[in-house]
């Protein structure tokens, strides 16, 4: 059976990656045509995948499903920030776009997979939070504003699609942050900087994940059966100080209490930023237990989180502190 | 030493001025009182540095075993003399020797080196002194050196010097706990002479901590600020030689420095999820049931077990199938007696008690220092659970009646060492 794929958001540089990697996978692969979807024409190269310019908050998206005999939809257009959306644009496109597309996708009855590409935010991040998460667990604090609220919603509407639509299989997959200049998710932006905000007095542990596994794990949900929901993070911890250093980038520690305000300002004229759902995590740090993608999805991931970072470093311009760090 | 010295190779060029012939010149000559010369008067630099260690050790007191014993075997015999006085002081100890760590070692090397410096300054100004040949320098900079890090102290010195770099540039190793197992041996040898020395630890039955495989370790709460828990995570390093996992409230992550201690140190948060995940990876997880009930009651109930949390605990070990070993301290208690809470002030701050014992806040920042109580800890028999079946865990009656076994035999435990320890603080 030959697939019509639809990926949402294609303008922002996961979607757009994946788009291109499915539309390579082709014909050998069991992929006839890939649609992009996005209200802005994507700057990179899309490959052979075919962009239809719409907003998935329009009951339009409905129409791009029937005409296209979509069956497959991947849905990537949840993003904790955008360049081009101001404010609270941001929930507006990750809660709403996520409605009208699964509306859309509850009347089309071609549609027989969707996958979601979550985050790992949605599990929160609290002092009261174990120490690995687990799929089924739920968030324990710091769920209440910004992105990770949004995310939940986002999930709590899938699952509520997957109750009325039952013959659809259902992907799930919690993600940690992709660390690679190109993607600009939070915490590369951060690590790229030139010095490293953080809180005085807690030294988070991170995970993050390699763009290939990440493209692997969407490829291989698209072209095999893998209901269920999965944790996507590589394996192993890193301590923010040690990133730090590893990087060779000096760390400015400061107060909890003024971390998201005025010091934030001081740090931007140095050149570096702390998107604002960052600010959590990089105080009490998050860890996913990837077991169930290996177990049950069937994939291993091929970098540990210090293989992600040691690349990472050498994408990025080196620190200030480079001549002692690093193991260059 | 200055028989050694080459001609050209050592001592320093031009020292032999208008009144003296240089150093070389001398040993070259070979008349034995003017060659003998050098090394007599050399003989208060090399005393300096070898003398400070005996006077150090004279006033830590037993504190403080440093590798001085080790010396005299490798001493020169003019530094032989020197200590001579002094060596009654450093044989009296007792044969174990205590690691030196590494702060211990920079200091006495910074020290040693200071110390030959200033001699060698001293030595060049004064106008009558031939100098000291560079050679004896090097060989008390040397000996300094394998004074403080023993006889291999060039491959420890560049070990220590390795680490530090690999610290540097982040090139470590952490668990997905945070456990950090360099961070964490530092740590234990400075919480040595506090556990040895201040508290007197004695520590029974370390043989119920199995070698190997999971296992929890289940303890009596007390003393005002949780130091028990580091005492324990410190025996059972010292003694088993395998690192305990201590389970902490959630409090302890939420407070800056002091969570992220708990984190490289291998706690982590007490709760179900923690606790299977560590059990079954064969860890040893350490786990105070009676919590801040424990720690904050007061002084009037010591030794007295609050109710032991919910028993979540034994439902844990259950799962795991691993053995629970009861764990009982006497000690604690008596470190910070709290004699009275500030409830209204300790919720405005968010914490669940605010001490006052007799020096806190009385004596401000001296009020911190813990009571010298000695402290036995004794590590009970394990009270196995693989008897049961896994889904036994959700039988209540099943994890109450084993709550009370354990919290039983706790107390019971501790009503024994009170008795054989007598008073709480000689």
């Amino acid at each position: 059976m030959s697939r019509v794929v639809l990926v949402t958001g294609v303008a922002n540089p996961l979607a757009s990656v994946t788009a291109r990697r499915l539309a390579e996978i082709g014909e050998a692969g069991g992929i006839s045509r890939v649609i992009g979807i996005d209200t802005v024409v994507p700057t990179g190269d899309l490959g052979g995948t075919k962009f239809v310019r719409a907003d998935i908050r329009t009951p339009v998206v409905g129409k791009v499903l029937a005409v296209e005999d979509v069956d497959t939809v991947v849905h990537l257009d949840v993003n904790s920030h955008r360049s081009n959306a101001g404010g609270g644009g941001s929930k507006e496109l990750n809660v709403i776009g996520t409605m009208q597309l699964l509306a859309a996708c509850q009347r089309a009855s071609t549609v027989t997979k969707f996958v979601l590409g979550s985050s790992s935010a949605v599990y929160g991040t609290s002092p009261r939070d174990p120490a690995m998460w687990s799929e089924s667990m739920s968030a324990r604090g710091g769920v209440r504003s910004g992105f990770p609220k949004d995310i939940v919603e986002v999930e709590s509407y899938v699952r509520g699609f997957a109750r009325r639509r039952p013959d659809v299989i259902i992907t799930t997959l919690r993600g940690s942050q992709i660390l690679d200049v190109a993607m600009h998710s939070p915490l590369s932006d951060y690590f790229a900087g030139s010095v490293l905000p953080a809180t005085i007095g807690f030294d988070p542990r991170l995970q993050f994940l390699h763009l290939d596994d990440a493209l692997n794990v969407i490829t291989e949900s698209v072209l095999e059966d893998r209901p269920g929901t999965f944790n996507v993070s590589a394996d192993g911890v890193v301590l923010l100080s040690q990133a730090a250093r590893r990087l060779g980038r000096p760390v400015i520690v400061l107060p909890s209490l003024g971390f998201a305000g005025v010091s934030r300002r001081v740090i931007r004229a140095a050149g570096t930023d702390v998107p604002p759902d960052l600010h959590r995590l990089l105080t009490y740090g998050r860890v996913l237990d990837n077991s169930a993608l290996r177990e049950i999805f069937g994939y291993e991931p091929m970098y540990t989180s210090a293989e992600v970072l040691e690349q990472f470093r050498h994408q990025i311009r080196p620190g200030i502190l480079a001549a002692f760090g690093g193991n260059a | 030493m200055s028989d050694t010295s080459k001609i050209g190779s050592a001592g320093r060029p031009g020292r032999g001025g208008t009144t003296s012939p240089s150093a070389a010149a001398r040993s070259l000559a070979g008349g034995s009182a003017v060659a003998r010369k050098p090394p007599t008067k050399a003989a208060p630099a090399q005393k300096a540095p070898v003398k400070k260690a005996p006077a150090k050790n004279a006033t830590s007191g037993p504190a403080k075993k440093t590798s001085a014993k080790k010396a005299p075997a490798r001493k020169t015999p003019a530094a032989k003399r020197a200590t001579a006085p002094n060596a009654g002081s450093g044989t009296g100890e007792r044969p174990r020797l205590r690691a030196v760590t590494a702060e211990d070692a920079a200091a006495a090397a910074a020290s040693a080196a200071a110390e030959a410096e200033r001699e060698t300054r001293t030595a060049g100004a004064a106008p009558l002194s031939a100098g000291i040949p560079l050679d004896e320098i090097v060989g008390a900079v040397i000996q300094g050196a394998q004074r403080v890090l023993g006889s291999d102290w060039d491959t420890r010195l560049a070990e220590l010097l390795a680490t530090i770099r690999r610290r540097l540039s982040g090139d470590y190793e952490v668990d997905e706990f945070g456990f950090d197992q360099q961070i964490t041996e530092v740590l234990t040898s400075a919480v040595e002479p506090l556990a040895e020395k201040w508290f007197r630890l004695e520590v029974r039955g370390i043989e119920n901590i199995p070698t190997e495989g999971g296992a929890l370790l289940v303890a009596n709460h007390s003393g005002t600020v949780p130091i028990d828990g580091i005492i324990t995570g410190y025996a059972v390093n010292k003694y088993s030689g395998r690192h305990l996992r201590p389970l902490g409230a959630d409090l302890v992550f939420s407070l800056p420095f002091v969570g992220q201690l708990a984190r490289k140190v291998g706690a982590t948060l007490a709760c179900q999820e923690d606790a299977e995940r560590l059990l079954r990876t064969g860890e040893l997880a350490g786990v105070w049931p009676e919590g801040f009930k424990g720690i904050g009651k007061p002084f009037a109930e010591r030794y007295k077990l609050q109710r032991f949390g919910r028993g979540g605990f034994v439902s844990s070990a259950m799962r795991a199938q691993v053995p629970i070993v009861p764990v009982s301290i006497v000690g604690a208690e008596e470190i910070y007696p709290l004699i009275g809470n500030v409830p209204s002030l300790a919720r405005l701050l968010g914490v669940p008690y605010l001490p006052i014992t007799p020096f806190f806040p009385l004596l401000g920042p001296l009020g911190l220092i813990p009571l010298p109580s000695k402290w036995i800890i004794e590590f009970g028999e394990p009270i196995r659970t693989d008897a049961y079946e896994p889904d036994a865990a959700d039988d209540p009656m099943l994890l109450f009646n084993v709550t009370d076994q354990v919290r039983e035999t706790i107390q019971q435990t501790l009503y024994r060492l009170l008795g054989d320890r007598g008073s709480a603080f000689f």
